[in-house]
């Protein structure tokens, strides 16, 4: 087997297939990042499975996952004060969460120098929206490096590093999900490990660092005087790369994958327009798009998501008083969704027909496939929290969602979850729909990755403000969704064994009265949980706590005298009411044509927690396969 | 040489990652260049799951377009359907490991599951190549990859790759109990 902790740190220049996520780990070693920080979130947490690959004695640099983006950028932040090369990694609305310490970045002297690498979303493909994190980089004055691949990705990180460096400045390498994940043979440099000064280099006459009132003026003034220095170094063809097929009429300015979506379209159709595929998208160059601009009859700006190159291009056109005609965006179609070539090919059509190519057929006949949405695993303790929960609350009941696996609760049959906006929120909604009723109550969910990251001071203002509200904590002892991180509760961090800090001992501290604590798999014990913590005049809350199942039977399988096991069906006792499918709902249940039912053994983990779900008792225990 | 497109659907959970990495790794070592892509995130939860995979010269982004696949692999036969409807293009292949995965709208019986007969007649009206893989007795069901994949060698059903592509490919990934039980078996198949 290939090691790829062994690649990543080897010596020698070498060549490998990776992804995206794994490259940009390869960049860090090489520019000597010192300090590594992150929360998880799709796109980006391969990256730290990439570094977990790594011994933590052999990792060249310190790596945390933090309880929150906004506690990693400040982590990383410290680091760089003091002298380190620093990177902060997140999801795309990882960065709402940093905001307040991100946007405060710029003005600040970055002495090590600091990349912040944030994985955008277009495609929404594991996230709530799909916000275009380059206006947050406008707004806060950081540049911004977009690669297209992973060779990119590998690329540009090392070029941020520099940049950052060099000026001490925050620099932004943004990914998107598929630049993330997509995989391709990458050439990497040789390493040379280098001694590091340990010192601490932080010192007050490198700033100031205390933006106060009239003090941040000459803090701002710094920011927006390295922007135009790095706008001047933005002309660096170097970074930049010209497509040039002598074409006097069309021109195309795009950037990241949307540019390989484009060369995807013409390989196809043949179409030759001039393509200037930008790398660094923030500052501009503008004297290399002025120039582009004037040697085109009409240029075609392809930008996925929203039009903030074509606002700035079309301004430059004005300014400069350039004849060209600016294509842009069209209708709200263009807003929305990744920029794929099937997308490409359709916003070419609409403007140059000619260089568009031909959509495939698609069959001319069609099977009703039923949808396949994601649902909670065989034995998901939080699915046998929801049954149990359901059972407690009426129809009229208002259940607020939050993020997580348990968000998947919403769905059928269990209709657990009504709104849902995004980490943590769900205590402060369930408060604001509390008042002036006194007919509906208000129960939400939380998970405890979440409890940590976002969600205790939603749950500090429902006691301070005495709100009526029972809030159900989904305890399953990891951070699920995101691929099993550790988090405050686990016991672990990322590189050793912690003290856990107890939910139950926060809340407890915090002085909450009313708290209800079952394991998921009692379930009446839980139904009957819920009904008390619901009837309190008060906030109250239910710690609904099963290890998730997926990350133990992982654990489990890979013991030596791992022994399978699997519940089946009695077919005498079965007396087909259907609660296994239609309530329970566990995916290993079969249904078949006749309305017998039998179990998936290709699913099935022998949990056996659906055996009290089934009001016939025809679910026999779960026995040895 | 031409580009050969590859794309690869599943549900969460069955190991489609491994599957579609050994496949890209077999690519390489065939010499040839290969790009790949697959779906991480919220869908590996029980959902639908795709990988694609790009072969060939003029190639740039990892991700196939629809109707543009010469192979379609799929892991489950719900999948292998929506799949081959969506992504194969004309004349091509559809090999699928022949297990059911209940959708959730069938269990609730708000929607037909599809039969071994409904695949059959969709290949047959798009004139597509079928192939029905099928193992009985796997030790563990987390091996239909592999019995898939051995399907995919030993019909040659990706153009340039040989047995021993396939082979390295897993000597790269695996190594231990799972390397000699994947291996042992593959080799077996094909
Ligand atoms: C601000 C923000 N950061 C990260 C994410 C990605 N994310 C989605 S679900 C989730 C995990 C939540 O874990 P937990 O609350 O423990 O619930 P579980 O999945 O374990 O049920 C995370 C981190 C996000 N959606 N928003």
């Amino acid at each position: 087997m290939k090691s790829f902790a062994d690649m990543l740190l080897s010596r020698e220049a070498f060549s490998e297939i990776v992804m995206g996520n794994t490259a940009v780990v390869r960049a860090m070693i090489e520019a000597g990042a010192r300090v590594v920080t992150s929360y998880p979130g799709s796109p980006t947490p391969e990256i730290a499975s990439a570094i977990a690959g790594i011994k933590a004695e052999d990792r060249p640099f310190y790596f945390e996952f933090s309880t929150n983006e906004k506690v990693a950028t400040e982590v990383a932040y410290g680091a760089s004060v003091n002298g380190h090369l620093s990177t902060v990694f997140f999801k795309s609305v990882g960065l709402n969460v940093a905001a307040d310490t991100f946007v405060q970045l710029s003005l600040m002297n970055l002495i090590g120098g600091m990349v912040v690498i944030l994985g955008d979303d277009p495609g929404a493909n594991s996230s709530q929206n799909e916000q275009d994190n380059r206006h947050l980089a406008r707004l806060s004055y950081t540049p911004i490096f977009e690669p297209a691949n992973p060779q990119e990705v590998y690329q540009y990180y090392k070029a941020a590093a520099i940049l950052s460096r060099q000026l001490h400045i925050p620099v932004i390498l943004r990914l998107t999900t598929h630049v993330c994940h997509a995989k391709q043979k990458v050439n990497f440099a040789a390493w040379q490990p280098a001694d590091f000064d340990k010192t601490p280099a932080f010192d007050v006459k490198n700033g100031p660092y205390m933006p106060l009132t009239s003090l941040v003026f000459p803090m701002k003034r710094r920011a927006l005087g390295n922007l135009q220095q790095v706008a001047e170094m933005s002309e660096n063809k170097g970074l930049h790369q010209l497509v040039g097929n002598e074409n006097p009429r069309q021109g195309i300015v795009t950037f990241g994958m949307p540019f390989l979506s484009l060369l995807d379209c013409l390989a196809e159709s043949g179409g030759k327009p001039d393509i200037l595929k930008l790398g660094m998208i923030y500052p501009l160059p503008q004297k290399l798009i002025a120039e582009f601009l004037r040697n085109h009859e009409e240029v075609f700006v392809l930008e996925e998501l929203d039009d903030i190159i074509e606002g700035e291009i079309k301004r430059l056109a004005f300014e400069q008083q350039i004849k060209v005609k600016i294509h842009g965006k069209t209708d709200i179609e263009s807003w929305i969704g990744e920029y794929t070539a099937d997308k490409v090919a359709v916003l070419l059509a609409a403007i140059w027909p000619e260089i568009a190519p031909k959509p495939a057929a698609a069959p001319d006949f069609s099977v009703a496939v039923p949808p396949r949405p994601a649902q909670m695993c065989p034995g998901c303790g939080h699915r046998s929290a929801f049954h149990a929960v359901k059972q407690a609350l009426g129809d009229d009941d208002i259940k607020v969602a939050d993020i997580g696996c348990h968000t998947l609760g919403f769905m059928p049959p269990y209709n657990m979850g009504q709104l849902l906006m995004c980490m943590g929120a769900s205590t402060g909604i369930a408060a604001g729909m509390s008042l002036f009723n006194a007919s509906r109550s208000v129960v939400c969910f939380l998970g405890d990755s979440t409890f940590f990251h976002a969600g205790i001071p939603g749950i500090v203002n429902a006691l301070f403000n005495k709100h009526n509200i029972t809030l159900i904590i989904m305890e399953n002892g990891t951070t699920a969704m995101t691929g099993h991180q550790d988090h405050a509760a686990s016991g672990r961090n990322f590189n050793q064994a912690t003290d856990k800090i107890p939910v139950r001992g926060v809340l407890e501290g915090l002085g909450v009265k009313h708290i209800y604590e079952v394991d998921t798999y009692q379930q009446e014990k839980l139904t009957e949980m819920v009904k008390e913590a619901v009837a309190v005049e008060g906030f109250a809350v239910v710690i609904a706590r099963h290890p998730c199942m997926l990350k133990l039977m992982r654990e489990q399988r890979r013991k030596e005298n791992f022994q399978a096991k699997m519940v089946s069906i009695d077919k005498q006792a079965c007396n087909q009411t259907h609660a296994c499918v239609s309530d329970f709902a566990c995916p290993t249940f079969i249904m078949h044509e006749d309305g017998s039912i039998d179990v998936n053994p290709d699913l099935c983990i022998g949990d056996g927690s659906c055996l009290q779900t089934c009001p016939a008792k025809a679910i026999n225990r779960p026995e040895n396969r | 040489m031409k580009i050969f497109n590859i794309y690869l659907s599943g549900v969460g959970g069955q190991g489609i990652g491994l599957i579609s990495e050994i496949i890209l790794r077999a690519a390489d070592h065939a010499g040839l260049n290969a790009l790949g892509v697959d779906t991480h995130g919220l869908a590996q939860r029980g959902g639908m799951v795709s990988s694609h995979i790009r072969i060939g010269e003029n190639i740039h982004s990892p991700l196939v377009s629809k109707h543009k696949a010469e192979l379609v692999i799929s892991l489950e036969r719900h999948e292998a359907v929506r799949a081959a409807a969506d992504y194969l293009a004309e004349n091509g292949t559809l090999v699928y490991y022949n297990t059911s995965w209940q959708p959730l709208p069938v269990r609730l019986k708000k929607a037909q599951g599809i039969s071994e007969q409904q695949v059959e007649d969709f290949c047959q009206k798009g004139a597509f190549r079928l192939f029905k893989v099928y193992q009985n007795d796997l030790p563990d069901p987390r091996m239909q990859n592999i019995a898939l994949l051995a399907a995919i060698c030993k019909n040659k059903l990706v153009a340039g790759l040989a047995v021993e592509h396939y082979q390295k490919a897993m000597n790269d990934l695996m190594a231990g109990r799972m390397l000699e039980t994947n291996l042992g078996m593959f080799k077996s198949l094909i």
